[in-house]
């Protein structure tokens, strides 16, 4: 560590980068499961960013003559009944359902954050009408408030974010309101609203701090309940439309006949997709119960 | 008690109202030419002018007033009729609910009756070999997508012994054990899920009861050890459970859009899925209001069943 005259004198901060791996570290040794399917994740992002190299042909590309073809060295996953090759699906199907899960997650988290910092800190008709929207919300079975809205969106992946990330915010403005009331009655936010603080004010810089790791916990441990969504939804085929590669879009009803001939078209995107999602609720988990105890065993 | 279920009651009707205005503004949100399509695509609508199909849609009334007409329908048991054929959609639904119902309450009961037992023979056996074993398989049951469960249990037991679960409906009429034992198979694949997530909760309640004071209060009198489980620990470990219970129904009304659709079976998914692909948009509203009214009638009866688990709640 030869660092040059003066900085030797003062005592230096850590850098940030040394700050971070202290902390990865510590979070590995705490949470090797959970550290483990972060190794998977990035593992996944380098996937999805890298799809067009990894993926040795088009994922559209239809090729009759190579209709079926089992796992070989040349089609590793084989091909389906439009002889696309099926790793190459498989790869950019990562993209998609990385896309969708990440879009949704953001999306549903900055829109709940909003929705359930106001109604919890304002109470009155505000909160109990939006309240009314969200117990809505909860009664309709997922599927059918998707499907409703992808209707009338027309299905796009644009529009499956959208979808999701709507009923998403609606469910998870409850737990940040939850989290919001609880803050509201603590001495400091009468403090500053006494030395004049305006809402808005009061709500970005002390309330929406103490939410964050709420709003983080959630986001992690929702992603893989998107993922599903898009995949159930494109399996009905309601959700990204064909020829885009999204996993539950191969699994889907039409190619149920070919895939008795060749069952590879259903066994690879399981895998993928339940591994990611597999992957993702222990990802969840771990960072749950290191950032909010209270909230462990609450799934 | 009966305070509390009159509340819980009214608690109903706010709910209800939003329900029917989002199926009604949805209508209002279709693109533009939406109606277009619908008189271009469908045969059935040669003899229906473009104002007729408006009104059959609602569209030619004001928002607020469809939402008072939707609504008065509603509490009559009227949810409007299909645009192609001009039947009611409650008789639809009338029709077609029993399946949902049936499978439903079966994956209920599959789903909660394993999920609970396995919890409790996890918890009592905590950190053994058995325990790992149960807990490996409801997290993979939690991670692998009813769907594809349901498309494997099709298609591999064609590939290897030319066999497959019947995906052919059989009516109540031809007698009560066949419409009963087609649903065996759909009913266990969506309660695999709920009895997965239902044993993680079990399990981390009764750990946390099984370590409080009238528990060892219970052993040192020498009351027997099957007792204190059952008895003295489930009852109390039971109540977040059935609250969960309440919050996967909605869930368990999702998966039955699948597993409809997979097995074939003439239900309310089944039908929501081809009333959309017909553009059938009052089905679709019908179904949705019926769906959400389903949710919101199961999670009363949990409320009130908290009367019953815990008469704590009975006082308030």
């Amino acid at each position: 560590m030869a660092v040059a005259g003066d900085a030797m004198l003062v005592p230096r901060e850590p850098s940030l980068a040394a700050r971070w791996s202290t902390t990865l570290v510590r979070f590995a040794r705490r949470q090797p499961i959970g550290a483990f399917s972060a190794a998977v994740l990035v593992l996944l992002v380098f996937v999805a960013i890298f799809a067009d190299v990894i993926a040795p042909y088009s994922p559209t590309r239809n090729n009759v003559g190579e209709s079926l073809i089992s796992p070989s060295t040349d089609h590793f996953f084989g091909t389906d009944q439009f002889g696309r090759d099926l790793f190459s699906r498989v790869v950019h199907g990562a993209r998609i359902s990385l896309y969708v899960g990440l879009g949704a997650t953001f999306g549903a988290a900055a829109c709940a954050t909003i929705l359930g910092a106001v109604s919890g800190y304002l109470g009155g008709v505000f909160d109990y009408i939006v309240q009314r929207f969200v117990d809505a919300s909860q009664a309709l079975p997922p599927l059918v408030m998707l499907i409703a809205i992808l209707v009338v969106l027309e299905p796009s992946v644009t529009n499956v974010i959208i979808a999701l990330a709507a009923r998403g915010a609606l469910s998870l403005s409850r737990v940040i309101r939850g989290a919001v009331i609880g803050i509201r009655a603590f001495p400091f936010i009468d403090a500053a609203r006494a030395m004049g603080a305006s809402t808005p004010r009061i709500l970005l810089r002390h309330i929406l701090p103490n939410i964050f790791p709420v709003v983080v916990v959630l986001m992690s441990t929702s992603i893989g309940g998107y993922i599903v969504a898009e995949a159930s939804l494109s399996f009905l085929g309601f959700g990204v439309p064909p020829p885009t590669p999204s996993w539950g879009g191969i699994m889907s009803a039409e190619g149920r006949l070919y895939m008795i001939v060749q069952p590879w078209i259903l066994v690879f995107p399981t895998i993928a997709l339940s591994l990611v999602v597999y992957v993702m609720n222990m990802f969840g988990d771990a960072l749950r119960d290191e950032l909010d105890p209270r909230l462990r065993g609450s799934r | 008690m009966r305070n509390y279920i009159i509340a819980r009651l009214l608690a109903i009707i706010p709910t209800t109202m939003v329900l029917i205005l989002f199926v009604v503004v949805l209508i209002r949100l279709l693109p533009g030419d939406a109606i277009d399509v619908l008189l271009e695509e469908q045969v059935r609508l040669d003899d229906v002018s473009r104002a007729e199909l408006e009104a059959r849609l609602g569209l030619d009334k004001s928002l607020p007033e469809e939402f008072v007409r939707y609504t008065l329908g509603t509490l009559r048991g009227d949810l409007g009729n299909s645009i192609f054929t001009e039947e009611p959609v409650t008789g639809l639904i009338r029709q077609r609910i029993g399946v949902t119902l049936t499978m439903g309450v079966m994956a209920l009961v599959i789903g909660a009756t394993t999920g609970v037992v396995i919890g409790i023979i996890s918890a009592v056996r905590r950190n053994s070999l058995l325990d790992y074993f149960l807990r490996s398989v409801s997290i993979a049951g939690l991670s692998i997508p009813n769907f594809a469960i349901a498309t494997a249990v099709i298609v591999f037991p064609t590939i290897w012994w030319k066999w497959s679960p019947p995906v052919i409906y059989t009516p109540p009429g031809d007698g009560i054990w066949p419409y009963i034992a087609q649903f065996f198979t759909p009913a266990i694949i969506l309660g695999l899920s709920l009895s997965a997530s239902l044993m993680r909760l079990t399990r981390t309640m009764m750990l946390e009861v099984l370590r409080q004071d009238y528990i060892t209060t219970a052993r040192s009198k020498g009351v027997r050890e099957g007792t204190v489980v059952m008895r003295h620990a489930l009852r109390n470990a039971l109540i977040p459970v059935v609250s969960l219970l309440g919050i996967q129904v909605a869930f368990l009304l999702s998966g039955t859009v699948i597993l409809e659709s997979i097995f074939s079976l003439p239900g309310l998914g089944r039908t929501l899925i081809g009333s959309l692909t017909a553009r059938d948009y009052p089905v679709v509203q019908g179904l949705t209001v019926v769906s959400g009214l389903l949710v919101i009638m199961v999670n009363l009866m949990v409320d009130v069943s908290y009367g019953v688990l815990d008469p704590r709640t009975r006082a308030e």
